[in-house]
């Protein structure tokens, strides 16, 4: 790992101030990515800002009727919060399809949203990579490809976005409320937070340098029934290949995101208006413009049939 | 270089590290509380497993400089080999190891887990998300999913944390 300084911040606008004066700042919170990336020393920061004592970790109801969540709620607190567990189901069952008991008990809120995009060749120093050295090239690409992106692929990156709650988060139209380093906050819908990779595939937000996450806001609740299905390679502790987080009405209408199919979280709105359709018309409007490898072709299927069962498991 | 200062196993201590020093390697080499044991040391494997504030982390992917004035809990903290913690006396007796590595780490993460089951919070496999969550196999299981045992202990270890789950109630 390479050496830093390190200072507790006292407070967001502070924090924020400090990450855009600071030649290679970062904050700091459950840290379960970020200090895994140091290690390798993909991520090299200068100066870690520990956010750790900001008190951000309240979830607490809005006055339109929805939840405000601290950044740094713990992924635990927040799948245990019986407003999340009886109103947001999908947020729930998601954060819990996650990760394991250890790193919900420290990943935050915030640092859910902003683990790194990645896939194993990220990971491996010892081979080109366009997120991690823009320009050296994507071994993806024609390497082994059967967890990566399907959709919103570009020549630069097809890696995946790993979080599963990030999929909640998008089928409940979440805000994200920031601070920047002016001290100015702003809201950004989560539709708008996430970048395709296109030719930068090292940006992964829309968040300027500096920018503090305090808060993500739920509307107030939508009703309707709940449920995340995650496919993986084993029952717990991995990462999804395909997911589908669903909020499903009684009339037949209903939202879908996908996950472990993007560099984003993914979500077409257009694509929910053939709900009455069925899981195949639904599959055929989200990923209308799938480009997979010949290795992960079946994620196509896969999402099709995942979201089949989620429709059936709703019906029953 | 950085100073901390946290309570391990109900005692104070003061440190003062590289700021690189992870809270695994604080315990390990500066406090020589070998324990609490390095296996991947990035957060997959479970073996570095310690209780921090009544919850189970990870202790290879956090700052040592991150825990001023926290209550740190290591598997020496449990018991001692004269006075076994009940989870370690139910791991003897069930057998829930082989080489014994990863053993720490499973037994910190198995004493917190019947906390968080205590405590009502849901996983996974919980049918009903509302509901209090029991001390099933298949909950501990699931919850044990952060603990790797490459001896393949695990079935020794579900009727072990079983047992300790079945005195508590």
């Amino acid at each position: 790992m390479k050496s830093f300084t390190y200072e507790r911040a006292h407070s967001p606008a502070e924090a924020a101030s400090a990450a855009a004066r600071i030649q290679g700042a970062k904050f700091i919170a459950g840290g379960t990515n970020l200090l895994d990336l140091m290690k390798l020393e993909i991520e090299t920061p200068a100066h870690l800002i520990d956010v750790n004592g900001l008190s951000l970790d309240k979830i607490e109801t809005t006055p339109e009727g929805g939840l405000r969540i601290g950044a740094l709620v713990r992924n635990t607190d927040l799948a245990a919060d019986m407003r999340v567990r009886h109103d947001y189901g999908l947020l729930a069952r998601a954060l819990l399809a996650g990760a394991s008991g250890q790193l919900r008990n420290k990943a935050t809120t915030a640092g859910n949203l902003l683990q790194r995009t990645r896939c194993p060749y990220f990971y491996d120093t010892n081979q080109p990579c366009n997120k991690r050295l823009p320009g050296s090239g994507c071994t993806a690409i024609g390497g082994f490809s059967r967890q990566h992106a399907v959709i919103g692929i570009s020549e630069s990156c097809i890696a995946t976005h790993p979080s599963d709650m990030a999929v909640a988060m998008i089928a409940l139209d979440a805000m994200v409320e920031t601070v920047r380093p002016d001290g100015t906050t702003r809201s950004i819908p989560i539709a708008a937070f996430y970048l395709l990779p296109g030719d930068t595939p090292h940006i992964e937000t829309t968040l300027a340098s500096g920018e503090l996450i305090i808060a993500v806001t739920l509307p107030k609740p939508i009703g309707g029934i709940h449920i995340y299905h995650k496919v993986r390679d084993r029952a717990s502790y991995a990462f999804a290949l395909v997911s589908v987080g669903a909020i499903l009405q009684r009339d037949g209408t209903g939202r879908v995101a996908l996950g472990g199919v993007a560099h984003k979280p993914w979500r077409v709105e257009a694509a929910e208006a053939e709900m009455p359709r069925g899981a195949k018309a639904v599959t055929a409007a989200l990923l209308a413009d799938a480009n997979p490898t010949r290795e992960n072709a079946f994620k196509v299927l896969l999402v099709e049939r995942t979201l089949g069962a989620v429709l059936a498991d709703a019906r029953s | 270089m950085s100073k901390v200062s946290f309570a391990v196993n109900g005692e104070p201590r003061e440190l003062e590290l590289d700021t690189r020093t992870s809270l695994l390697d604080a315990l390990r080499e500066h406090l020589h509380l070998t324990g609490t044991k390095k296996g991947c040391d990035h957060g997959q494997c479970g073996a570095c497993t310690v209780i921090v504030g009544g919850r189970r982390i990870n202790s290879c992917l956090t700052l040592a400089v991150m825990h001023q004035g926290d209550t740190i809990t290591t598997v020496e903290g449990l018991g001692t080999p004269e006075n076994l913690h009940p989870m370690q006396a139910a791991f003897v007796k069930h057998d829930g190891f082989q080489c014994g590595y990863c053993t720490p780490g499973q037994i910190c993460s198995a004493v917190a887990v019947l906390d968080e089951i205590k405590a009502g919070i849901p996983s996974h496999v919980s049918t009903e998300l509302t509901a209090c969550p029991q001390a099933t196999d298949a909950e501990l299981r699931e919850r044990m999913s952060g603990n790797i045992c490459r001896c393949g202990a695990y079935s020794n270890i579900i009727e072990a944390i079983t047992e300790v789950a079945g005195k508590q109630v």
